[in-house]
């Protein structure tokens, strides 16, 4: 009984202990929230939250992603920042899998977190936002696609959705009459592939678009895509769709190069980064590639040139769209503070509604497209661009 | 009173007061407002984790039997129990019953899967159950991204193509979508109930061990032929584990599934790289030992969370301090210089001291107590 009754006093002393320091903790925690929402010291800081894949199978996308955005909050702190209040920035990872995006945004909350820019991944986004709507915590996210992604009103976004992209293509192959036989190839255990798919097929029926074989891979296959570019040679495509992401796009143009079938090709915004982001790939091969793409790292305005040059000085590698889509966002918030006077007291709640109201009022000029205007269900309005490889780089089609 | 139990019951009392102190103090302290917004969203999953590392110490620890497709299980839980929350969303049913049937919805679903991959693995010896659960966790993960369902006024309509060719009427609704899987099920499980049915599979299991039923799967674990030659049903009996052992898990995933608004069949979540995780949870948290697989669950969930300030490197650390609890656990200098400083010891070599000290006091006092 005595040893019992020791072991009890044991537990309960440490029960005590453990208690005592998560209450210091949550104190310590109130007063860093003091110190930043502005009012004790003359610096008002505004504290932006970043959520995308930074390590895993997906980080190529998290990293350009959290890249862009910093250059963009680089330019604008030492501009003077936004209302003049300085920018924090803290990226978190999430693995592009729900339930980390979940802990990365609670994680973000935690530090003081008023606006959250991500996340990169739809998945994670439809997971996130359901927890941001409870908040009523502004959400932009600058490449999560799918339309579950963003159906709360605090949530906007700045790519394009699966569905307009889809539609998007599907219109521009019938209008500028590319081929009349179309085969897809696309990875049914994507979210944004099997999403484009989806639209692309409905939108190709209502026009007369001739769908010849739609060939599936999957994440856990994509290395060999003998048997789908076969079945798309023996039915005779005129054209191949791609949808996917240009790593296995890569493989799929060398492939069908070898097996000597020579359609036309034509992707979505995923296919950017097919020059210069695979290695071993003999770039003749993406020669006459068509894709929509809302960003081209090679256009020659002076916004582009200028992301370009800094993107390259400090990561050493050429931007991708997913950075240029995040650098966008971070200007699009500017805007959209700017517009509705958000100044750092605000509560996050009052600063959602204020940013929410001035988000459709708002038209910003970015690196992925001019002239961009949202309208209040989240989704950006922006002229899809389409362009073809030709000599190694982008021209724009008409 | 505490020392004429049964030396299994106090142990497994000390298990069960560990959790609801757990779940006590947590509660306190998220009422008060002093957890972290991280610790506080993170409590549920850490719930399934642990129902998870109960789960497959079962099949594991007790059982003797390699199962490598454990995530699959809490993935035919999940997927069911989602879609029967969303096909009776609206449909005026009460929510809390609602939750309860989905539960039983996920545990029959995932039960009747376990019984089915059982009966014929389990009547063969070696590593047969582990190939087969492999392939079995990897079959369900891609079945779960190629399914479309909708529902419309014409009744339920299942296609394994698109939702284009589920052909439903204007009013329908795309339930499960392909790789987007199950979006908005509504958040329902709590801590609460997270905690009661870990509770629940933690006191089944322990009295399924301490049974003679346990005891016999125990015994074909341990000699087949001695366990076979005194009659036991080692079909029977493996098949019996493995299926409580699936259920569970199948808990789990209804667990998971109403908890998350976003329900995908990714490898990271179902594929066969959880299925090593729980694995890593039961081996290191002891092999057959409940509380250690559940504390194991906990601090390897946890972990990767905290570390977060170190960003890149929390990777580093993570596996550090995974095969630094490995040795901790099962070198010979290491287990050595536990049992010479363990608390246990000391608290048992002070009261030892003592009682020598205060002499015929204490002894009186005992026998009062007593």
């Amino acid at each position: 009984m005595k040893k019992f009754r020791k072991a009890m006093g044991l537990v309960l002393a440490s029960a005590m202990l453990v208690a005592s320091l998560a209450a210091c903790g949550g104190e310590d925690k109130k007063d860093d929230q003091n110190v930043d929402s502005g009012s004790t010291n003359g610096e008002a800081v505004l504290k932006i939250g970043g959520i995308g894949p930074l390590t895993g199978g997906n980080a190529v996308y998290g990293q350009a992603a959290m890249n862009g955005a910093q250059i963009a909050i680089d330019e604008i702190n030492a501009a003077g920042g936004i209302n003049g209040m300085m920018i924090e920035f803290n990226a978190q990872d999430d693995e592009a899998d729900p339930d980390k995006g979940v802990n990365a945004y609670n994680n973000l909350k935690d530090w003081g977190m008023q606006i959250l820019m991500g996340c990169v991944t739809s998945g994670s986004c439809t997971a996130v936002s359901d927890y941001a709507h409870e908040d009523n915590l502004f959400l932009l996210t600058p490449s999560a696609s799918s339309l579950t992604s963003i159906t709360y009103d605090n949530a906007f976004r700045v790519c394009f959705s699966d569905p307009n992209q889809g539609v998007g293509a599907a219109d521009y192959i019938s209008q500028h009459q590319l081929a009349s036989k179309v085969a897809i190839i696309y990875d049914n255990s994507d979210v944004y592939s099997s999403g484009i798919t989806e639209k692309f097929t409905a939108e190709a029926q209502s026009i007369g678009l001739e769908i010849v074989a739609s060939e599936a891979f999957n994440a856990d296959n994509k290395t060999d895509f003998s048997v789908q570019l076969q079945a798309a040679k023996d039915s005779g495509a005129e054209l191949v769709f791609l949808p996917i992401y240009y790593n296995e796009a890569s493989l799929i143009l060398s492939q069908a190069d070898a097996m000597e079938f020579k359609p036309m090709f034509f992707g979505c915004d995923g296919l950017d980064g097919i020059l210069g982001g695979v290695e071993n790939f003999d770039l003749a091969l993406a020669e006459g590639v068509m894709l929509l793409t809302p960003f081209a790292a090679d256009a020659t305005d002076d916004l582009t040139v200028s992301f370009v040059t800094k993107y390259q000085e400090k990561y050493g590698e050429i931007p991708n769209q997913f950075a240029a889509d995040s650098y966008d966002a971070i200007y699009i918030i500017k805007a959209a503070m700017e517009k509705a006077g958000v100044t750092a007291d605000m509560s996050v709640s009052e600063m959602c509604d204020a940013m929410k109201a001035a988000m459709t009022q708002i038209s910003v000029d970015g690196l992925t497209g001019s002239a961009i205007t949202w309208s209040a269900d989240g989704e950006p309005t922006k002229a899809p661009r389409a362009v073809v490889i030709e000599n190694g780089a982008y021209k724009a089609m008409e | 009173m505490w020392k004429k139990l049964n030396k299994n019951t106090r142990k497994n009392a000390v298990t069960y007061l560990m959790l609801i102190a757990a779940y006590l103090i947590m509660s306190v302290l998220q009422k008060g407002g002093h957890l972290s917004n991280l610790i506080s969203g993170m409590l549920v999953l850490l719930c399934v984790y642990a129902i998870m590392a109960v789960s497959l110490n079962l099949t594991v620890g007790v059982l003797g039997e390699l199962s490598l497709g454990h995530a699959g299980f809490m993935c035919v839980g999940a997927f069911s129990s989602a879609l029967f929350t969303q096909l009776t969303m609206n449909t005026g049913m009460n929510a809390g019953l609602r939750f309860f049937i989905a539960i039983l919805t996920g545990i029959v679903v995932a039960a009747v899967f376990g019984i089915l991959i059982g009966i014929p693995v389990l009547r063969l010896r070696g590593d047969y159950l582990a190939i087969v659960t492999l392939a079995f966790g990897e079959i369900i993960k891609n079945l779960c991204n190629v399914l479309f369902l909708g529902k419309d006024s014409n009744g339920i309509h299942v296609s394994m193509k698109d939702t284009m060719s589920l052909g439903m009427e204007a009013d329908g609704i795309v339930i499960i979508n392909g790789p987007q899987g199950i979006t908005r099920t509504p958040k329902q499980a709590t801590f609460f109930i997270g905690m009661l049915i870990l509770l629940i599979s933690l006191i089944i299991v322990l009295n399924l061990v301490h049974s003679r039923t346990g005891r016999a799967i125990m015994a074909i674990r341990d000699n087949r032929i001695a366990a076979e030659s005194v009659g036991i049903n080692v079909t029977k009996y493996k098949l019996l584990a493995f299926t409580v052992s699936a259920a569970i898990a199948g808990a789990a995933g209804a667990l998971y599934a109403h908890n998350t608004s976003s329900l995908m069949a990714t490898s990271a979540k179902f594929g066969y790289n959880m299925s090593i995780m729980f694995l890593v949870f039961v081996v290191l948290g002891g092999i057959g030992n409940m509380r250690g697989g559940v504390i194991a669950a906990v601090l390897l969930t946890v972990l990767p969370e905290v570390l977060r300030f170190a960003d890149d490197k929390r990777m580093l650390i993570y596996a550090v301090v995974l095969i630094l609890a490995m040795l901790w656990n099962w070198t010979p200098a290491a287990r050595t210089f536990r049992e010479k400083h363990s608390i246990r010891r000391m608290l048992a070599g002070r009261a030892g001291r003592q009682q020598k000290e205060s002499g015929e006091a204490a002894a009186t006092n005992k026998k009062e107590e007593m």
